[in-house]
This record gives structure tokens, sequence and C-alpha cells, in this order.
């Protein structure tokens, strides 16, 4: 038995031997049936229905033809597309930056790194209100701040054209300490000799970062990639909290626009809407992963 | 499912209850159990429970009724139990309507959101009852269905309309306005005299509701135009984009907006920030709901006397009307055991010494729908203007107690019709759209 294990490849290996009877797996799985792939179920279920208090009724894909043609609907699609590509570029290239300047030798390093870290947190509602009150057109202290430079600040949260880009620098500004954490163990873990052996060769502190830290920093990209695109598509509550998708429909993503759904009492609707997240983000971000992931096997 | 929500926002969004009255250690305890689902639903121990919003005026309006019931009647016993407003209070009603664990009475909308309520499963029928005889039929209309009769009104009947600063009336020697274009003259007049804003709105947090008055408060000028307007909307005949007198409420805002009239922080402004405005001389018109006087009243008591009330004008000076909202109003649910009591209780709040003990209580707001009940003389002069439509006979109801037909989105769309970001005639297709889910979610003939 010992002689064929060692002789069989390490995959086949897991698969044959685990040291834990199946039904191990039991109370997790039950936790999770119930909790997650039930809901999810009957949640494909509902959106094909139209769902009130005394009950449902099966009308196909009317809600999804629905979805797709209310052009306030629509425009929740694109905004969240915007938004989620918008918070995770800025992320990474924030967080990329920050992080190398945040393990260089500066003063302060360790007070600098909890800085960064810190709006990470704060509650998402209590940074929504405070930036709400900060923006304010008229008597916040962005413009406030603006106005002493002469510079006459816009509504940043009630200009139609700003709203959704001044709540996703706010969610810039909050997720950047996450994304930076993790650009950091990145940069830590690159060893030093290379950076020795560069230095000895003779290369300048830029070709270190272009030719060193990006290339070995390929996997902790993926990793903030997945987990702020992931995050930026889903969004809802700092949206909520700052303008309710307003003013009209113009800052609106899907997660806003279910959200409505749902308060109006259009369950099935928004089950609808739900359904499209889901397969939205799925779509994105399985081919994503696998791609990102695929490079790193290949280095 | 939010036909109400002016009205509800208001009540929802209320200062924190400060009643003078022994009951606050009770209604505070009794919350806490109702919360919890532990209170009993039933009379069963000779105390009679009634389940009340959390808002100030309910507040006021019910502690009044039942310190002057008890008073009377030494030997009942009545706690009132609180819940949270909005469409949280929608489902705890909902709720326990359905478990049979409402307790003896309880007060709640009336209007389309009673008519969610599914009342010939759940509540008692009172049409026989000999209380209901002088019970108005304007509010009788409001919380019916078929020939039954459900509610007994508590508090005053409410108007959408201009508030407006009756200072800067004066001062620049303006008339109220009996049409439209008239109104417009009037905030021609103010933006040349500089230094107000013509025209309030208050898109900002928690606020973008208050945009919705001009197409909602417009619905006498829409019902003289079209009588027939309620009925075929809801049978999906007749259409807010295809309807000249409908489409003018969207128009109306747009053609403010276009104008230069509205306040320039219009977009960030609150609703209650918006009221300061008016207080403060500002702003001269607000298109608002005169539940707004309870919440001047509350924090600023002597900017009533500067505040008047007119009716969203419309084409005709003659028949310059005003549209109304009902307040809410008392149910008895099948579950309760010991009808009696309560029915004595509903007689109470049906009477003349009902709305005696309300004025005694709260704030007069407006005119009572019991017949025989009077409003004091002296009433802040917005009331009084309130009042004078009534007794003119130049009301109609809001669109929301005529038809269950109401989308939820309107509020967006009429922001962005106030920001410039939509024109009125899209807005109004857009809206028609709009009502459609609603229409085919409650399941309504012909959508």
């Amino acid at each position: 038995m010992a002689t064929t294990a060692t002789a069989a490849p390490p995959r086949r290996r897991r698969g044959h031997r685990s040291h834990y009877p199946l039904w191990f797996y039991l109370p997790a799985g039950v936790v999770y049936g119930v909790l997650f792939i039930a809901p999810t179920i009957a949640s494909f279920y509902f959106a094909f229905t139209r769902w009130n208090l005394s009950g449902t009724e099966f009308i196909g894909f009317e809600n999804f033809a629905l979805f797709f043609s209310e052009p306030y609907l629509f425009q929740g699609l694109v905004n969240t597309f915007v938004y989620g590509v918008l918070t995770s570029g800025l992320k990474v290239v924030l967080g990329l930056l920050l992080a190398v300047f945040l393990t260089s030798q500066i003063i302060a390093r360790g007070y600098l790194r909890s800085v960064v870290f810190f709006p990470t947190l704060v509650s998402t509602v209590g940074v929504g209100i405070t930036f709400t009150v900060l923006m304010d057109p008229g008597d916040g202290l962005v413009n406030q701040a603006l106005a002493l430079f002469g510079v006459d600040g816009p509504g940043w949260l009630t200009d139609p054209s700003l709203a959704l880009i001044s709540v996703a620098l706010v969610d810039v500004w909050k997720g950047v300490g996450l994304a930076t954490l993790i650009y950091i163990a990145g940069v830590v873990a690159i060893p030093q000799e290379y950076f020795e052996a560069a230095r000895v060769d003779g290369a300048t502190s830029a070709q270190r970062l272009r030719h060193i830290t990006l290339p070995l920093m390929r996997p902790a990209t993926a990793t903030v990639i997945v987990l702020s695109l992931i995050g930026g598509l889903r969004s809802f509550d700092l949206i909520w909290a700052m303008t309710q998708g307003g003013p009209g429909f113009t800052s609106d993503v899907v997660a806003s626009v279910i959200f409505k759904q749902y308060q109006a009492g259009f369950w099935g609707l928004s089950s609808a809407g739900n359904v499209v997240l889901f397969l939205i983000v799925a779509a994105f971000m399985v081919p994503l992963y696998w791609k990102l992931n695929r490079k790193e096997v290949d280095r | 499912m939010f036909p109400t929500r002016p009205l509800r926002r208001t009540a929802a969004g209320a200062t924190p209850h400060m009643y003078s009255s022994a009951g606050v250690a009770v209604v505070a305890l009794s919350a806490g159990l109702a919360l919890t689902g532990c209170s009993t639903g039933g009379g069963d121990d000779g105390t009679l429970n009634i389940l009340i919003d959390n808002s100030e005026a309910t507040g006021q309006l019910m502690q009044a009724l039942v310190d002057a019931y008890t008073e009377a009647n030494p030997d009942v016993e009545i706690e009132l139990e609180l819940r949270p407003g909005g469409s949280e209070g929608d489902n705890i009603v909902k709720t326990r309507l359905q478990t049979g664990d409402m307790p003896d009475l309880f007060f709640y909308n009336s209007g389309s959101l009673l008519q969610a309520l599914a009342p010939d499963q759940t509540l008692v029928d009172l049409a026989g009852e000999s209380y209901m005889d002088v019970v108005t039929d304007t509010f009788k209309d409001g919380v019916s269905a078929g020939d039954a009769l459900y509610g007994v009104p508590v508090g005053h009947a409410v108007g959408g309309g201009v508030l407006y600063d009756l200072a800067a009336y004066e001062e620049l020697g303006l008339e109220v306005p009996t049409t439209w274009d008239e109104f417009m003259a009037n905030n021609q007049a103010i933006l040349d005299a500089g230094g107000r804003a013509p025209v309030i709105q208050t898109y900002g947090t928690e606020s973008a509701w208050t945009s919705q008055l001009f197409v909602l408060a417009d619905n006498y000028n829409v019902l003289a135009a079209e009588p027939d307007w309620a009925e075929a909307y809801t049978a999906n005949e007749k259409h807010f984009a295809d309807t000249p007198a409908a489409a003018a409420g969207f128009e109306h805002l747009q053609e403010v907006a276009e104008a230069g009239y509205l306040n320039e922080d219009f977009a960030s402004l609150t609703y209650n920030e918006g009221l300061a405005a008016l207080a403060a001389g500002e702003g001269v018109h607000y298109p608002m709901l005169t539940t707004a006087l309870t919440e001047i009243e509350a924090t600023d008591p002597d900017a009533l006397d500067g505040i008047g009330f007119f009716a969203l004008p419309g084409t005709d000076a003659a028949n310059a009307g005003l549209t109304t909202w009902l307040p809410g109003a008392l149910y008895l649910p099948q579950s309760t055991e010991d009808q009696g009591a309560a029915k004595d209780f509903l007689a109470f709040v049906a009477s003349t010494e009902g709305c005696d003990a309300q004025t005694a209580g709260a704030s007069v707001i407006g005119p009572y729908f019991i017949e025989g009940c009077t409003v004091p003389e002296d009433v802040p002069p917005a009331v009084a203007q309130l009042q004078s439509y009534f007794d003119s006979g130049l009301t109609a109801p809001a669109l929301e107690f005529l038809s269950p037909v109401k989308g939820p989105a309107l509020e967006q769309i009429t922001v962005e019709v106030g920001s410039g970001i939509r024109t009125a005639a899209d807005a109004a297709s857009l809206y028609d759209e709009d009502v459609k889910k609603q229409a085919q979610q409650l399941g309504l003939e012909g959508w």
C-alpha cells in the first residue's frame, strides 16, 4: 500500500486516500445546502414567477424581458460595469504604488501602513454618510477646501454625470487599504537576492520595479483584481448610503435596482435581477479567475 | 406598494416622541413586548390594546383620545403599542394580522394600503354600526371595499399644494394664484425682486419623495378635465403620457426647473432643510403636504404664523380646487375577542367628543372627517386656508385613494425631471411603464 502510494502521482494519491470518512463533510454540507444551495435554486424558480403575498404565478421569461427592457434597469447594468472596472482598476494601480512605497525605507512606515489600512476597518455606511456630508456642494469640506484655491467645486453627488464616479472614488478610498495589504505581502515575499543581484548588475530602481517587482507580484495582482471586481460588481451598501441610486437613476447599479424592486414588492422581478447579477458575476469572474491562475501556473 | 409615500415618510421620519402623560412607560414597555412578539393578542386580560405607528402626530392624537376616554370610563384600561412606520411597519401589520396576533384595535393608512391587507378576510365590517353615520362620505370611500366599511378616522384632512411665505407675498404685492400662468407670473416677480428662490425643491438624502408633489397634488385638476380619469387609469385605458391633463404635472415641474425658479441647492437640500428655508424666507413656494405644518410646529412654532397654503393651480380660475389626502384610521381585526369594548372606543373616536379630545391634545392641521366636529378659530393661517377649500367643496382625493395603481419609481422620475435629466414627456411615458409592473403585481384586469 505504501509503495503504491509513493509511486502514484500526488494528485491521485489525494483522491484515493483520505484520512477522514466522507460523512465528516455532512454537517458543513447540510449548512451549506440549506443556507446557500436551496435558496439559490429557489430564487432561480421565483425569478420566473409573479410573486406576492397570496402566492406565485408562473410567467416564464417575462421578468427577465422586463428587466432588460426598462431603461433605468439597463442603465443600472451599464453603471455596474463602469463602477466595477473603475474601482478595481484604481485599487490595483494605487494599491501597487502604495505597497511599493510602504515597503521602501521611509520614516514612520508602520504608522503610514496603518493609516492606509484604517478606512477598511470603518463601517461602509458610516463612510458613506461621512462622505455625503463632506461632498455637499455648498457646505461640504471638499468644496470649501477647493474654494480656498479659487476652484468652484462641482456637486460631487448631485451632478448626474459625476455621482457614480464620486461614489466609486470613495469606494477606492475605503478599499485601497486591503489591496495595499495584499500587495505588501506580495512585495515582502519577493526574495531579496533578486534585488541584490540586479543592483550588482547596475539596475536602476525603476528597472527593478519593472523587471522584478511587477512580474513577481502577479499572484497578488490576480487576488486584488478578483476580490475588488467581485466586490465592485456586487456593490450596494456604499451607493445606497450615499446617493440611493440618485439623482434620479443616474448612479443606480444592478444591486440597488434589485433592492428597489424588492422594496416595491416586486419579489419575482427582484429575484430575476438577482439571477442576472449572479450570472453576470459568474460569467465575468470564472474565465478571469481561470486565466489569471493559468498564467501563474505557466510561470 | 407605496401609494402614500409622502404621508408615510412624514410619519416615519417624525421627531422622537415626547408624551406628557403617564402613558410613556406603558407605551415603551408594550412597544418592547410587541417587538419580541410576547404581547397578548386579544382583550383577554380586560385591557384594550391598540397598535399605532411611532410618529409624533399619531402618538399625540391617540394619547389624547385615550386620556379623554379613560377619564370618562375609569374602569377601562387602554394600552398603546408602538410599531415602526414605513415598509417595516407594513410588514408588522400584515404579519400580525395573518397570525391572529393583532391587538384589539390598530391604526393604519386608509386608501390603497388598506386594500393590501385583504380587509374582507381580516377586518370586521363596521358598515352596520350606528356611529359610522357621522363619518363623512369622503372618508368612507377611502376605507371601504365593496359595501363593507372598515375604519374610523383619526386625525385631520391633509391637503397637497403649495406652502408659501406670507411676508414675501405681502412685500411684493402678490395674490394667491388660481391658475398655473398666474403662479408662473408670481414666480417671475419673485425672481426679479431677487434674494429669494421662487420655488423650493428638495432632492437631498431621503427626501426624493418631495419631488412628487407637482404630479400627485395635481389630481384635482386632472379630475376636473377628465372626470373618469381614475377609473380609466385603473383599467389601463388612459395613461399619463396620452392624457394631457395628467401629463401637465410633469410639464409644470419641467417648466419651473427650466425657468430657473428653483433654489440653487435643490439637489442636496433635505425635506427638513426645505421647511427651514421656507420658514426663514429663503424660498417662497414649497409644494408640499400640509402634514409639514406639524413638522414646522415641532421645530419652529412661531414660523407657522408666516406660512400660507394654496392648492396647486390648474387651468380654470373658477375651479381652483385642492387635492386631498385622507388620514389613517382605527381598524377592528376579526381576531379580537371582546369586540364590545373595542367598538365602544371606536364610537367615542367617531364622535364630536372624540375630535374635541384630539383638538385639546394635539395640533390641529386641518378639518375632521366627523360631521359636527369643528376646528378652533385660532388655527394657523395655512390651516385656515386649507379649511376654506373644504368649506367651499373644492376638494378631490389624491389618485392613490381612487386607484390602487401607483408605481414605485415616481420619486426618481420626478427628481430627474426637476434636475433636467429627463423631459416631462419622457418621464410621463416612463412612469406609465413603471405603474404597469404594479398593476400586474396586483393582478388587475386589463394589464
